[in-house]
């Protein structure tokens, strides 16, 4: 295993009742890349990063983060790895209890112990990271509109600082506008956080501007995992309906260049 | 394994310098925020030198300590002031110090003397609300009744008899169940109670008035309230919810017509029914422990009955079950149709909706008493 692949999945099989969702899937996240997941509907996406990120047990196949097999640990070691992960649901999953504050709060209150104006001040910081507006904090989610919801999930997902994102479909159910801001903002963290991205979308939009591979996931396996480029050319029946489909047309003529690794793209001009 | 950090002031060619070194990340944020605090004591006043050729790791709250170690006025990063960081690094610091304090921390609300009174005028201000808002859905079900009665608009019949059937039929063995024993409880109460004075034979008529009365239906309305009323709101509520509620207007139908008349026909027609059936279930609980403690035969215990008891106490609590089934079933639906967006919100107004139907079925009923009291029936 080479040093910079993050995680590693090998022979991934998900079944639910008779229905096999992934049978031997492999696929590799390396460090520092952003990786988009597409695939159709039922393909398993969503199933496949809560494989990843321990919230399914395979039923076959191993998941290792930084080599170390993740499917059979202890509780005290699971912990230990859900820390250096951030995950970000659909639609932000926020405590509807809490404000947003406290939502970002708490996994620094509970796996830290840390002074409490300095929790207050790494949330507060998150909170302006994600682009947030300046009252937001104070907010519960349920006054917050989707767009901001998913910006206070994502400011969730970084409260521990974690070495790998997991996104779950971060730009549906935005508007045009408000999901290239959330792409650009996702780009813009990875490289300043030094942030490995792993973008399960539906969204044409997000793999031709931010993404650096792409996976295709279909007929239960990743069919391909490559550049935009090269996987817009696969010969796959799924592949080629979705990426020379009309939808697709607009999404392409408007590629970016390709995001670039070096700091600095925080100032927002990435695209 | 994080290396432990650590910061430090030292004068170099007559330049303040912090030197920073080790991993500044969260892991060491608890060991690291009191050197920070120290730091920022010693900060020397002219501007000075970052040296951070050291540093193995930065995070964010790492970036955020360096800030707090010059206070309030975050350091203009120029190349000069920081030496020895990655671009990575500098990139994360510069992000940091952009957007540090852009978000403005909520103010905490204090307990007073105003924040009280506030809320006792808010509570009565909500009392006000919610009474208006039950009168008027109370005028817009007698209205929909009336044109459903009068020809004016379909009944649902299929909806009707589904809800009469959740209703009244499923919550038969649990209403017989406890008013039977509450009626063996009374009348062995009674029993215990006045057989001091010799009057065991009181005890048919103590059970026998209570239950025509108050106790069948008053039992049976709490019961259905907290059985019926809240799946009326749950139902409705979660329909709400989802949207459903805008779908049935969008397609020209009538929520109130749809929803709201079956459940309250439904209870209209089954509440009383329930309510025969518990003071008959009260009365055979009563009688069982007459004949078991008291040494009655059944026969001496219906003779007495036939004796004493006079139709008019069966009257006066039938006529209330109407009254109370159309209680329950206008809080239960309204609380549906005040549900607002997600799931938290369907669970509080049912709950809200089973604490004020059983709450206005009592007040009810206490008014009923004195009304009764003064005609002497």
């Amino acid at each position: 295993m080479s040093p910079d692949v993050l995680i590693e999945v090998r022979g991934l099989r998900s079944v639910f009742g008779t229905q096999v969702v992934h049978d031997a899937l492999d696929l590799d996240v390396r460090r520092g890349e952003i990786l988009g997941v597409i695939g159709g509907s039922g393909a398993g996406k969503s199933v496949l990063l809560r494989s990843i990120v321990g919230l399914k047990d395979p039923d076959g196949g191993s998941v290792r983060f930084l080599g170390k097999d993740t499917t059979h640990l202890r509780a005290e070691d699971r912990r230990a790895i859900d820390r250096r992960i951030g995950v970000m649901f659909q639609d932000g999953a926020l405590f509807s209890s809490l404000t947003v504050l406290e939502n970002v709060e708490l996994p620094l209150i509970e796996s830290h112990h840390l002074p409490p104006d300095l929790v207050k001040d790494i949330a507060l910081l998150k909170i302006a990271l994600t682009g947030l507006p300046p009252d937001a904090a104070a907010k519960y989610p349920a006054q917050l509109s989707g767009g901001m919801r998913k910006r206070a999930g994502l400011a969730r997902a970084l409260a521990l600082d974690p070495e790998i994102l997991f996104l779950d479909e971060p730009t549906s159910g935005l508007d045009p506008v408000g999901a290239a801001a959330f792409d650009e903002l996702i780009s813009t963290l990875r490289n300043a956080l030094n942030l490995t991205v792993f973008l399960v979308t539906h969204d044409l939009d997000s793999l031709y501007s931010i993404c650096d591979r792409v996976a295709v996931l279909s007929d239960r396996h990743v069919v391909v995992a490559d550049r935009v480029g090269a996987v817009e050319n696969h010969p796959d029946p799924w592949i080629q309906a979705c990426f020379r489909g009309p939808r697709a047309r607009g999404a392409r003529a408007h590629r970016p260049v390709p995001p670039t690794a070096t700091a600095g793209a925080f100032d927002g001009n990435s695209r | 394994m994080a290396q432990a950090a650590a910061v430090g002031w030292t004068r170099t060619d007559g330049r303040a310098t912090l030197t920073l070194a080790g991993d500044w990340t969260l892991a060491n944020a608890r060991d690291l925020a009191p050197a920070v605090v120290g730091a920022a004591a010693m900060r020397p006043g002219d501007r000075c030198l970052i040296d951070a050729y050291q540093l193995t790791a930065l995070d964010t709250t790492g970036a955020l300590l360096l800030l707090r170690v010059f206070g309030d006025l975050p350091p203009t990063l120029d190349a000069a002031d920081v030496q020895g960081m990655n671009a990575a690094d500098l990139a994360l610091l510069r992000l940091v110090i952009a957007r540090h304090g852009r978000t403005v921390p909520p103010q905490p609300v204090h307990a007073s003397v105003s924040r009280l009174l506030e809320r006792i005028g808010g509570a009565i201000v909500d009392a006000w609300h919610q009474a208006r808002e039950l009168l008027g859905f109370v005028g817009i079900m007698l209205a929909t009744l009336g044109k459903v009665l009068s020809g004016h608009r379909r009944l649902r019949l299929t909806a009707t008899v589904f809800h009469m059937e959740q209703t009244g039929l499923d919550a038969v063995p649990i209403v017989a169940l406890l008013t039977f024993l509450v009626g063996a409880v009374v009348a062995f109460l009674g029993a215990t109670v006045l057989r001091d004075f010799g009057a065991e034979v009181f005890t048919v008529e103590l059970v026998s008035y209570s239950f025509l009365r108050e106790f069948g239906v008053l039992l049976t309305a709490i019961l259905i309230a907290g059985r019926s009323g809240s799946a009326f709101t749950a139902q409705i509520g979660s329909m709400k919810s989802r949207e459903e509620l805008d779908a049935i207007q969008a397609l020209g139908l009538d929520p109130i017509e749809l929803l709201v008349i079956p459940r309250l026909l439904a209870l209209l027609v089954m509440l009383p029914a329930l309510t025969f059936l518990g003071m008959l279930a009260g009365l055979f609980g009563g009688g069982i422990v007459g004949v078991l403690s008291l040494d009655f035969t059944p026969a001496m215990f219906i003779g007495r009955l036939h004796e004493t008891t006079e139709l008019r106490h069966f009257w006066v609590g039938m006529t209330k079950a109407p009254i109370f089934a159309f209680l329950i079933a206008a809080v239960g639906c309204l609380e549906g149709f005040k549900v607002e967006g997600s799931a938290e919100s369907v669970g509080r107004h049912t709950t809200a909706s089973v604490v004020q139907s059983i709450f206005l079925v009592i007040v009810f009923d206490a008014v009923f008493a004195m009304f009764f009291m003064e005609l002497q029936v």
